[in-house]
Order: C-alpha cells, then structure tokens, then sequence
C-alpha cells in the first residue's frame, strides 16, 4: 500500500506564484490584503469543485454503508417483525439471546469452523500451488489463470457446478466413490457433511487468490540469498523450509487477515448450496436468514450484523497495525 | 556442448534459459516433467475439470445426466438444455436484466471513482484526509452488513422490484475510489501545472490530462467493478422477488429451488449456469493481467 499521507505538492503554485501583480497595485489595499481575498475567494471556488466532484459518492457512501452500521445498532435493541410498523425496545435482550441460545452458539461454531478451515486450506494449497507456479517451465502462464479464474466467478454460478459434482445420486463425486466401493455421503442432508462440502467447494474457489499472492511474495525473494544457501549446501525442502518461509512471513500474515476477513463474509455459495442452512448458517448467513428467510426478525438479524461487524473491526484494527509493522520489516 | 552436472531441477529453479540446459533438454526432460509440469498440470486439471464438466453436461440429454452410469460426452450433443431454460424460464429475462444493472452501475461508479479520486488528490478542501480515511474505513464493511437497513429503506421508498432498487445501494465506491487515488498520487505534478498554466479548469484537466495518463488503472477499476456487479448475489436477492426484475444468479436461484435436487433439472441448470460464468470467463480471459492486479492490490509489493 501506498503511503496515504502523501499529497502532491504544488498542484496550486502556478497561481499563487503569480498572484502578487507587481505595477498594478495603485489600489486602495495593500497587496498582502489582497493576495488574502483572492486566495481565499480562490480556496472557495476550490471547495466548489471539491464538493460537485467527491460529494454524489460521499453521500452515497454514507447513506449506504455509514448509515446502516448505525441503524442495525438500533436496529439491534427492538423486538420488530420486518415489515411491521411497530417495534418493542428489548434492551440487550436480542444480545443475550445469542450467547445463550443454542441456535446462537451454534452459529457461532459453524463460523469458527468454516473460518478455520477455508483459511487454513485455501492458504496451505496456495502456497503449495504457487510454488508450483513459480518453477519457471513454458506454459506456466496458462496454469497460473487457471488457478485464478474460479476466483472471479460467479459464487452462484460455481456453487450450482458443485451442487450437481456432489449430488449423490447423478453427481460425478458420487460415481467415483461407487467405482471404490464406497457410497456417497448425504451431502444435502447430512448437516456436518453439507458443511464439509461447503469448505471444499470455498477453498476451491479461492485458493487462486492466496495463490497469486504467494506467487508475488515468492517472485520477490531476493535470489541471492537463496542461492547462497545453495552454495552452503541446503536442499530445496530446506530452502523452502528455512528461508523462504521466514521471509514470506508478511506475505503469510496479510493473507491471515484477508482471506479470513472474506470467510466470514461468505455468503454467496453458502446460499445456494444449502438454502435453508442447516448445519451452515455462519453469522453472516444465519443474519440473513433470521431477516429474509421466513423468519423477519429484524431486531436478532441486526444483532448479529452488530456482533458481526464488531470481530471484522478487530481483524481489520489487526491488519493496520501489520502495515505499520510490514514498513519496518521491509 | 556438454551440459555442467548441476541438477535439473535448481537449473530450472535460477531460471537462466539456456538452449543446451532448458527445461527440455534430454538430461532435463524427466526432472521437468516430474518436478515442473506434474503439480502444474494436476492444478490446473483441478481447476478445469469441474468448469468443464459444466459445458460438457449442459449439452447432454436428461437420461445422459439422471444414468447412474457415468456419462462422460453427450452421444448427441443438444442445445435443447439452453432452449428448456429458455422456454420454462424468463433466462433472457433474466441476462437482459444482468446487462442493464451491470452496465449502468458500473459506468455510475467508474465515473463517481474518477471524480472523487481526482478530488481528494488535486483539489484543495479541508478535512481530505479525513474524508479519505471515512472512504477507507467503508471498503472494510461488507455489504451484506447493511442490507437489512438498506432493504428497510429501498423498501420504503418503493424500490423492490426496480432497476433503481438493485443499483443504487451499491453506487457509493470506496474500492474504485481508494485505488484511483493512489494511481493519481504518482502522476508528476508538472503535468498538471502545464495544464493549470494553459488556463484550464479542474473538469478540462481531468478529462483531458488526467483521465488519458491514468487509462490502465481506470481499465482495472472498470473490469474489477463489471465482474463484482455481475456476480453481485445478496442485495438483488432481496430486493427482487418477480422474474421480470431478477438478474441472473437471483434467477438461477429461482430456478434451482424448482429444479434443483431432482435430478432431472441439473441439465438445464448447468446451461443457465454456462450463461452466467461464460461472459466472466471470456473477460478473465482476454484481460485478466488488469483483473489479477486489481484484485491483488496492496498485497504484497504495494
């Protein structure tokens, strides 16, 4: 990331340059006085343009992303159907609901699992995939597309893909489990196996992106070290091992942040794979379906969209203070 | 010229491309294949095939799909999945819908990025760093936090079932914004004062100065912002409920709640799913070095 301090300097020195007309001062103020009322009517016009151009998308901005963390606060203390045009105040209740009901904890283990292990996964398989990827050999281009492109699919898309490789009874997983003799896991039903299969298909989707990154982190090691340790004698397992781990370490740690910080955004494939999430509903989906999956209540859903937002601001709070430190390490 | 007894696999690793020592070489050839291409070629398989098997099963007959057997190519390929899908469903419908709330969303936001970008970066105004820092803190909270408010307003407006409705919440641009700006901050100020100089205004500058030196990052920001409108899911799930205003994986949900889990509907699902993965492929394709670093952005290099 770019230093967000930086500004560019002497965007308005031409005009302030030429400000003060020498010769033409037979006026009744002084020049300084002057230089003032033209730089500030100047500072205003500036302001003008300022406003026409940044405040649509500001007010956009604040209408629809500022505005609802606020209003699910509220949202979060009333007992309200959705499309009710009345509401009790409950307090805390809709809080205290979630951390003792088993509804809730369950929730909150489904998002602690699926978060562990498309973390964990979509990171393990990225590294391997991009040390793969970077063994310079022809073609590699193509392969590292390929490992991109579910990545920027469609989650819909790619989850009905899924749905129909895991159903049991027509799916291709199914065919081959029966070719070994085994059978096919009830992956719709069952709900532990829906959200193994939900960790699969999301790990697939976006091990690409950990993959690409890797893949940068590894390209900007500095050769010489590396084959310095070559001279000394150290394996590759041990280069790996030993150096390039080490130094990839920030690169490992942006993508704790932001690979986590995307599965617990999850939605889309936990959507359509498993519509009434059972077995599946993290935080995010179980937020959903309290409001818009036959439920409407509105209060709870926000409850969960307030708790929600909280851990994503202690991971984002997590990643500022690793630019920080990522500056210093580099 | 006799190749140095180095190992292949090192050889290729240094990546000195050398004729007699290249990855293809006979002493070469094995390792290459083994250590290079073998974990190569098993990814990609990984990351092909199910896309494949896509197509392939989108144009296979009924009891092609619902055979217990394995099938693996359509004996007698038929578009008559894409012409059910078309017929039983508003799939059209639907892809007409797609285009219109991705080509006016993305144009609205592209511009809004553009403006705001420039005006946080060469127009003075107090309090721009904490503008940009509001602008920041919002590319951190996902939307599917704030569709319940968002739904309670739209809804109340009469939004549910418009174009406007499934546009407009999703407008304000902090991701196009954020990376505009940074791109705008390397442009050497010289450039803009000759313009300054010639006499003209913020709105000349930056279409006739800025925009024209920044087109590769405003391509970017375009690309990444037409693929995450396509594929965009939850707010246009919520906000439509008739066929006439789905996009199309609203649609596809519809589709797949009456036909999904049957077995017999997988065929027409897949090719509704074709119609909406091809167009992102096609552009991932032809331009991904733009959509690659534009959704890798400020990881590693920055």
């Amino acid at each position: 990331m770019t230093d967000p301090s930086r500004e560019v300097p002497g965007t308005d020195a031409p005009r302030t340059a030429a400000s003060p007309t020498p010769g033409s001062t037979a006026g009744r103020t002084s020049p300084a006085v002057r230089r003032r009322r033209r730089m500030s009517r100047r500072s205003r016009r500036d302001a003008l343009v300022f406003l026409a151009f940044a405040a649509p998308n500001l007010v956009l901005i604040a209408m629809f992303t500022y505005r609802p963390l606020f209003l699910n606060i509220q949202y979060s203390m009333l007992d309200w159907t959705l499309g009710s045009r009345t509401a009790t105040f409950i307090g805390l209740d809709n809080y205290r609901e979630f951390f003792t009901s088993d509804a809730g904890l369950e929730s909150l283990r489904i998002t602690a699992i699926f978060t562990l292990f498309t973390v964990g996964g979509a990171m393990v398989l990225g590294l391997l995939i991009a040390v793969a990827l970077n063994i310079d050999v022809p073609g590699r281009g193509l392969a590292r597309s390929a490992v991109f492109a579910p990545y920027v699919l469609s989650g819909v898309g790619v989850g009905l893909v899924w749905l129909f490789i895991f159903d049991p009874n027509f799916g291709v997983l199914g065919w081959i489990l029966r070719q070994v003799g085994l059978n096919s896991p009830d992956w719709f039903l069952d709900p532990e196996m829906s959200l193994v299969m939900l960790i699969i298909v999301y790990v697939w989707k976006n091990l690409g992106y950990c993959a690409i990154v890797y893949l940068g982190g590894l390209q900007s090691l500095s050769q010489d070290v590396m084959q310095a340790a070559q001279l000394d004698g150290a394996g590759a397992v041990r280069r790996f091992v030993s150096i390039a781990l080490p130094l990839l370490s920030p690169t490992t740690f942006f993508l704790l942040i932001t690979t986590t910080l995307n599965s617990l955004q999850a939605f889309d494939l936990l959507r359509i794979m498993t519509p009434t999430g059972r077995g599946t509903n993290t935080m995010i989906f179980e937020s959903y379906l309290q409001a818009f999956g036959g439920y409407s209540r509105a209060g709870y859903s926000a409850t969960i969209s307030v708790l929600l937002f909280v851990i994503l601001i202690v991971m984002t709070v997590a990643q500022i203070l690793f630019v920080e430190r990522k500056v210093h390490y580099a | 010229m006799s190749a140095p007894a180095r190992p292949a696999p090192e050889s290729a690793e240094t990546g000195v491309p050398r004729r007699a020592n290249g990855p293809f070489s006979r002493s070469n050839l094995g390792a290459t294949l083994a250590g290079g291409y073998l974990p190569l070629i098993l990814a990609t398989l990984v990351m092909v095939l199910p896309l494949l098997w896509m197509v392939v099963s989108s144009f296979k007959a009924p009891h092609e799909i619902l055979s217990t057997d394995l099938v693996v190519l359509p004996e007698q390929p038929s578009l008559s999945n894409y012409e059910a899908a078309w017929n039983s469903v508003p799939i059209p419908r639907f892809f007409l819908n797609s285009v219109i709330v991705t080509t006016i969303g993305s144009s609205i936001k592209v511009l809004l990025a553009i403006f705001t970008a420039y005006a946080l970066v060469f127009v003075r105004f107090p309090f721009k760093r904490v503008i940009f820092v509001l602008i920041l803190v919002a590319l951190m909270v996902p939307p599917q936090v704030s569709i319940l408010p968002n739904y309670v307003l739209i809804a109340g407006l009469g939004g549910v079932n418009t174009y406007w409705g499934i546009i407009l919440p999703g407008l304000g641009t902090a991701f196009g914004t954020f990376l505009l700006r940074q791109f705008f901050l390397t442009i050497p100020p010289a450039i803009l004062e000759a313009a300054e100089i010639d006499g003209a205004g913020h709105l000349r500058t930056l279409i006739s100065v800025v925009v024209p030196i920044s087109v590769p990052t405003v391509a970017t920001v375009a690309l990444v912002t037409i693929v995450t409108e396509w594929n965009d899911y939850i707010w246009p799930l919520i906000i439509t409920s008739e066929a006439s205003r789905m996009t199309l994986p609203v649609g596809l949900t519809a589709l797949s709640n009456s036909e999904g889990n049957t077995g017999s509907g997988w065929g027409i699902l897949m090719a509704g799913t074709v119609l909406v993965i091809a167009p992102v492929l096609i552009v991932f394709a032809m331009l991904q070095r733009h959509i690659v670093s534009g959704l890798t952005q400020g990881s590693v290099t920055g």
